[in-house]
């Protein structure tokens, strides 16, 4: 009796797992909600505020993902991931979506089996350290303790760069951002790398921020963006969409206040812009059933937290205690990177 | 008589299998075996099939591509062109220096406390007491962590060293000086001593791209040499005392024979120390070791030290009371009797509970994590993986040399449990 009860629950789990690789759009609405891979503490990016709730510019793009699968961008369930363990997760399909600033590499996309989807943040590693230490340059830190986060593509930049510069460094190893910044406060390294991006948020939750530079060289391309599986286009067309959608809107200058708007004078004005109707489903225009979504889709991601603009002016932009200028990440129409396919 | 005589004639039907007492044992355990290789099957196609599924093989390649990382610690060279099973051996000996330090540092404190704690002077006692209960009842992670903060929190930073111009124009002192005349630094970061430097090497050679320095080769060979010759020295004197009854002087002769050829030849060889010095952000020269190591190692120490306590006492007092009696009986002082009666007998209790703390202490040597010690959970089960990608490989191949180690630790105290056993004749 108690073998066949074992054996009947081998089986059973053999075919839940076969269901599970059926296709991630339709686990996510079976299950109802959005399982997303975030940062477990980077101000600014992905961290829970002081009531619990996840906030920042990656757990933004959650959302807007969430809202235009379920008209809802509540329905999100955030996995805290490290360093070390975000790519496990996903593979493991703990996750559907990983957007947990994670550099977009050749073995990553490759020899990982995962797609990068878009890139939500072009981002560089840089060097954080005391004022008082008077360094003003990374080539100037001959003999420094650097501490660096584990299972990341700064720590191989980092042996790169100092190998290339001819300058000798001890690295300390460290599981996450928060346990980098309590070593790196207490004076146990020198410098901190990391993404620029992220030094700026970890400067601004420290105590003293004014006592703190990050250095001028920024020494590698870090193209940040969510990450799925390999293997289901579908999934992967989705949550690249919605940050397209997010970029466009911003381009044709839709906002979340302006939003009912932008709809309602397009859908009364023959003449208005074309690309805008397809956007927002205006008329018999369709385009989200063609990735399985409803035509409420691109409407529901921006009516979340606004355009990709907003979303970076409210997060991590120059108002804000992280201060990021846009830099690379401003639309290709005003000198930065940002560039959205049509929606045709 | 003639029942037992009226059993019937064997002959084998199947269903003796299930019925037969003599069988049913053999069939139960078949089956049982049968179904458990069944699961592990079942297991290991399961994983191969969903790595499949994932498009990922199951290979070792990668341990032969670059690393590309750097490891601060480092018994043996390696940078960061050196292959991925190149940091496995760095992270390897890591472990190895932690664990062998640990159960050194175990044994002697751990020695210590479980006989002072069996001591007459009530004070000693009951602090050793406290000592055990204190850190046998907090969680291992916990003192580790600690040990490392209290390092890392309460030392001076580098910087603190530093002497400038204006500080001697101005009469200050600096905010840290080095101690023991200015050859040791502790510093936040890591302990700085001084290390051995030789004007005439004897040179080295490569073994398997591992060092071997011949100049250490050399004075091991002469400090083994100096003991061996001591011993015969001392034997000599014995069979002498023995035959005379009068014991010739061998102090003066010991002390030539087991310093002298030892300093002649760091003599010729032109040794000098080479001290700390800061310069830039660290202390350069000498020998640099990281707190990370210090912490775990002392935290390990200290920590399974309590529970050798407790395996010496109970090992002591699994000795009658009048063995001891006796021996003050015959007039040995209390020391001598710990050590000529009690300990020798009380060692075949001690050490098969000793196997497993060893053990212990390797395998807790990977929550050195916590504070970013990179031994092999670091560099291979961490970085590795990590940069890889292969976490299924990585972990197996960890799991697998745990193994091994834990193996060859327990084989090696077996055999010394065996020559120690009471022997039975």
């Amino acid at each position: 009796m108690k073998k066949s009860v074992l054996l009947g629950a081998l089986a059973a789990t053999t075919m839940i797992a076969g269901f599970a690789s059926a296709g991630t759009l339709d686990d996510i609405k079976a299950r109802g909600e959005l399982i997303c891979g975030s940062n477990n503490g980077l101000t600014g990016f992905g961290a829970p505020d002081a009531d619990g709730n996840y906030q920042g510019f990656d757990v933004s793009l959650c959302k807007a993902i969430a809202a235009a699968v379920f008209g809802d961008q509540s329905k999100v369930k955030y996995v805290p991931t490290t360093g070390e363990t975000r790519f496990t997760a996903l593979a493991s399909g703990e996750v559907d979506v990983l957007v947990r600033n994670s550099t977009w590499t050749f073995s990553r996309d490759n020899d990982l089996k995962f797609d990068f989807v878009a890139v939500n943040y072009y981002d560089g590693q840089g060097f954080m350290v005391k004022k008082d230490l008077g360094v003003s340059s990374a080539k100037e830190l001959d003999g420094a303790t650097v501490c660096i986060q584990t299972g990341t593509t700064t720590e191989l930049n980092l042996a790169d760069f100092f190998k290339t510069n001819g300058i000798a460094y001890t690295p300390v190893t460290v599981a996450d951002d928060a346990e980098a910044q309590r070593q790196y406060e207490a004076g146990a390294c020198d410098a901190f790398t990391t993404d620029a991006s992220g030094l700026a948020s970890t400067r601004a939750a420290m105590a003293d921020p004014t006592a703190h530079i990050i250095l001028p060289e920024i020494i590698s391309k870090e193209p940040l963006g969510p990450v799925v599986r390999h293997g289901d286009n579908n999934w992967g067309d989705i949550v690249r969409w919605v940050h397209f959608a997010l970029v466009i809107a911003e381009e044709k200058g839709i906002t979340q206040a302006n939003l009912a708007e932008v709809i309602a004078k397009s859908e009364a004005d023959e003449a208005a812009d074309p690309e805008v109707k397809r956007l927002l489903g205006i008329g018999d225009n369709d385009m989200g059933v063609m990735m399985g979504l409803d035509k409420m889709w691109a409407r529901n991601a921006i009516a979340a937290n606004g355009n990709y603009g907003e979303i970076f002016e409210a997060n991590i932009g120059t108002s804000t205690p992280i201060g990021l200028a846009r830099g690379l990440n401003a639309l290709w129409t005003q000198g930065g990177l940002q560039y959205a396919p049509p929606v045709r | 008589m003639t029942l037992a005589s009226d059993t019937p004639k064997d002959s084998f039907r199947l269903s003796m299998l299930i019925y037969d007492t003599r069988y049913r044992s053999y069939t139960i355990q078949f089956i049982v075996l049968g179904l458990v290789m069944l699961f592990f099957m079942w297991l290991v196609n399961n994983t191969i099939t969903n790595l499949a599924d994932r498009g990922k093989d199951i290979g070792f390649g990668f341990l032969w591509s670059r690393a590309g990382y750097d490891i601060d610690q480092q018994l043996i060279p390696y940078t960061n062109d050196s292959t991925h099973f190149r940091a496995l051996l760095i992270g390897l000996l890591n472990t190895f220096a932690v664990a062998i330090a640990a159960c050194f540092l175990a044994t002697v404190i751990g020695v210590t406390v479980g006989i002072l704690r069996l001591s007459n002077n009530w004070l000693v006692a009951r602090l050793m007491t406290v000592y055990v209960e204190v850190f046998r009842n907090v969680p291992l992670l916990l003192w580790i962590i600690l040990t490392y903060v209290i390092f890392s929190e309460t030392r001076p930073v580098p910087k603190d060293y530093k002497v400038t111009d204006e500080m001697i124009a101005a009469g200050q002192a600096p905010k840290a000086t080095m101690a023991l005349w200015d050859t040791v630094a502790v510093t936040n970061r890591s302990t700085n001593l001084p290390a051995p430097l030789l004007d005439r090497p004897l040179g080295g050679f490569d073994f398997l791209s591992i060092p071997i320095n011949l100049s250490v080769l050399a004075t091991l060979a002469v400090i083994i040499g100096s003991v061996w010759f001591n011993r015969r020295l001392l034997k000599r004197a014995k069979a002498i005392q023995e035959a005379t009854g009068d014991r010739p002087t061998t102090w003066w002769k010991s002390l030539l024979i087991l310093f002298v050829p030892v300093i002649l030849l760091l003599t010729a060889m032109g040794l000098h120390w080479e001290y700390p010095v800061l310069k830039g952000f660290n202390f350069q020269g000498g020998y640099s070791i990281a707190h990370s190591f210090t912490a775990l190692t002392i935290a390990i120490s200290l920590y399974s030290a309590s529970y050798v306590a407790e395996s010496v006492r109970a090992g002591i007092l699994a000795i009658s009371k009048g063995q001891s009696e006796a021996a003050y009986a015959l007039g040995l002082r209390p020391n001598r009797t710990m050590n000529l009666v009690v300990l020798p007998q009380a060692l075949r209790v001690i050490v098969p509970p000793m196997i497993s703390q060893y053990l212990n202490i390797t395998k807790n040597t990977t929550l050195g994590t916590a504070i970013s010690y990179l031994d092999l959970k670091g560099t291979l089960g961490g970085i590795t993986l990590n940069q890889t990608g292969r976490e299924l490989e990585c972990m197996m191949l960890m799991m697998l040399i745990y193994l091994v180690i834990s193996l060859m630790i327990s084989t090696v105290l077996n055999v010394y449990n065996t020559s120690v056993k009471l022997k039975e004749r």
